[in-house]
């Protein structure tokens, strides 16, 4: 039971941080807002299904179709929307957000709806730890959780682009001022995003249907995330989502599943009072509070 | 040959902007005349619309009163994104007194509004002191967390509500009583930021730091800001409450704390008018989209979009400036 508890939680963990690896980058390393990114995972889980049952492209090309379709997709969101209402987070907000909700319910207006909806694991197949069985999916989604962490770490943090990222979130002026096109970088900074939320899309709905409700979920998953684990900070997601993973895994087994929700919205609010800003995040202490 | 628009205040307003609008008819119709709109229009509109439509006017306004008391948070800087949590509060306070201790209608709406805007008040007293959108995170967590509690915990009626509450006597009283709320909130809440208490509570969300510096206690003003606001949304969830006779987790729902932050982007924010043209366009908008089944709400998604694309200062806003002032282009060589 508890080391049951234990791997699931540690898968649980895992794709939490893929889902939130996209949106950290946009919302929380550049501080774009790009709320419709629930609705470019939804798009991509689709838009893979549809190579692969209506075209009947390969599964490899599907997808590599379908992680390219989702950045340009980005890239339009953020020459046709954001950077006309740049400068105004609430007005960003609202845009994406409902760009996300046309999106989503067209799928759903055109009867994306059912169990049909899935897409082909990676390999079948399952091996025992102990008394607990454990597919090579969710394996596969752990292992590639951590490689991908490891490469924005390593993106954000020692690569020129990766600093021009984080520089604009910092103080937009004063990375004008260094030569970085701030337009150019947040247009990068959402191609990015939406690409790695594809990528999360590929991965993770192999386990379940594709769903238009899903989308939601996804979002408020990823919010969560980066909030805990701070705005900007890549260390911060992937401890966050230990916690939050963690924390839901155990009180749906040991608690009723209706406390699932509760716990990691009672630990975001605790971290939201205590250190505003998220655990690993310092580069807003200032403005956090007064 | 490069140009730009040159804007200048119009004659009449520069005139009614001092003791001089008291001499002429011209300068006090042109100050009158935008205040009666609201009034005139609901006055006028009520009797002509149909029961059905009248049901809607009455939805609108409930989601009119939480976008202005989103407005007046706005106005102290503080940006809520969860303005269901007064819609609840405010419900499931009437709610209870109403089907636990079998109080009318006309007691429970007003301790409901004080009750909530107190309790409201206490709750988020702790994170008055975060700023900008950690404050939006916050509220926006409260909300799904207590309806998630009462889900858990099974208080409070769990799951099902409280229904089978005492509703208005007719639809006419409550038609009446909705729109007189939200008049006096409209012009009490402009009369307010009017003020020179309005004009410290502006200075708070331009810059917080200089008006501490001018040894003024903003944590006072922003609880007053916060309970201001709370009140009223807490009488927009008693009124709901008891319009619908019914009070339950559906209080908590995203919709409340989202269709209020749409109408005053679409509207405008800061001026409260803003907020209600907002309101009474979505709203009804998104009643009339009804028909078309699903893609109601990718029609919405689009709309919104392309009004804060089209017209990101919003249409009161937009409405004003053209009242106010005079455009034209003029070349610049």
């Amino acid at each position: 039971m508890l080391l049951g508890t234990l791997i699931y939680g540690f898968v649980n963990s895992a794709i939490l941080a893929l889902l939130a690896m996209g949106f950290n980058l946009t919302f929380g390393i550049s501080g774009v807002a790009n709320f419709a990114y629930g609705a470019v995972y939804i798009f991509s889980g689709f838009s893979v299904w549809i190579f692969l049952n209506t075209f009947g492209i390969p599964y490899l090309s599907a997808v590599l179709i379908a992680i390219v379709l989702s950045g340009l997709m980005g890239l339009a969101i953020y020459y046709g929307v954001i950077l006309r209402i740049k400068g105004m987070p609430l007005s960003e907000v609202m845009a994406t957000f409902g760009l996300g909700l046309a999106i989503m319910e067209l799928f759903r207006y055109f009867d994306f709806v059912g169990f049909r909806y899935t897409l082909p694991i990676f390999f079948d197949g399952s091996f025992s730890v102990g008394e607990v069985y454990i597919d090579y999916q969710r394996m596969m989604i752990g292992l590639i959780a951590v490689a991908l962490t490891v490469c924005l770490y390593l993106f954000t943090n020692h690569t020129r682009t990766g600093l021009a990222f984080r520089a604009i979130a910092q103080d937009e002026r004063t990375a004008l001022t260094f030569g970085i096109d701030a337009d150019l970088v947040g247009a990068l900074s959402m191609a990015l995003g939406c690409a790695l939320a594809a990528i999360a899309a590929v991965v993770i709905l192999p386990l379940g249907t594709i769903a238009v409700e899903g989308g939601y979920e996804v979002l408020i998953n990823a919010l969560a995330v980066c909030i805990v684990g701070g705005l900007g900070s890549t260390v911060g997601i992937l401890v966050a989502s230990v916690l939050i993973g963690f924390s839901q895994t155990f009180t749906a087994n040991y608690l009723e599943p209706h406390w699932m929700m509760l716990v990691s919205l009672i630990a975001i609010a605790i971290v939201l009072v205590v250190k505003p800003s998220g655990l690993f995040s310092h580069q807003k202490e200032l403005e956090e509070r007064i | 040959m490069k140009r730009r628009k040159e804007r200048i205040d119009r004659g009449v307003k520069a005139r009614s902007a001092d003791i001089f609008a008291l001499t002429s008819y011209r300068e006090m119709l042109y100050l009158l005349i935008p205040g009666a709109i609201p009034v005139v229009g609901l006055l006028c509109f009520t009797p002509i619309l149909s029961d059905y439509w009248r049901e809607v006017m009455i939805s609108t306004a409930v989601y009119a009163l939480l976008a202005m008391s989103w407005d007046m948070l706005m106005c102290a800087g503080l940006l809520s994104l969860g303005q269901s949590l007064f819609f609840g509060i405010g419900s499931y306070l009437a709610g209870s007194l109403n089907y636990y201790a079998g109080l009318p209608p006309i007691l429970t709406m007003p301790i409901a509004t004080i009750g909530g805007g107190v309790l409201c008040t206490v709750l988020l007293l702790p994170v008055l002191r975060l700023r900008g959108v950690y404050f939006a995170m916050v509220t926006l967590v409260l909300p799904l967390m207590l309806s998630r509690l009462v889900e858990a915990t099974r208080i409070l009626g769990g799951t099902e509500g409280l229904t089978g509450l005492t509703p208005f006597p007719n639809q006419l009283t409550a038609l009446f009583v909705i729109q007189l709320a939200l008049l006096a909130v409209l012009f009490g809440f402009r009369r307010i930021m009017g003020s020179d208490y309005g004009l410290v509570i502006k200075g708070i969300s331009d810059n917080d730091r200089s008006v501490m510096s001018a040894g003024l206690n903003i944590y006072w003003y922003k609880t007053q800001v916060l309970f201001l606001g709370a009140c009223v949304g807490c009488f927009a969830g008693a009124f709901g409450t008891h319009m619908d006779m019914f009070a339950g987790m559906p209080g908590f729902a995203l919709d409340y704390s989202l269709m209020p932050v749409a109408s005053a982007v679409v509207g405008g924010t800061g001026t409260f008018a803003g907020p209600l043209i907002g309101a009474f366009i979505l709203v009804p908008l998104s009643e009339m989209l009804r028909a078309l089944g699903a893609l109601r709400i990718v029609f919405y998604g689009l709309f919104l979009v392309i009004f804060v694309v089209g017209l990101p200062e919003g249409i009161f806003a937009y409405v004003q400036r053209k009242y106010q002032q005079r455009e034209r282009w003029v070349d610049i060589s």
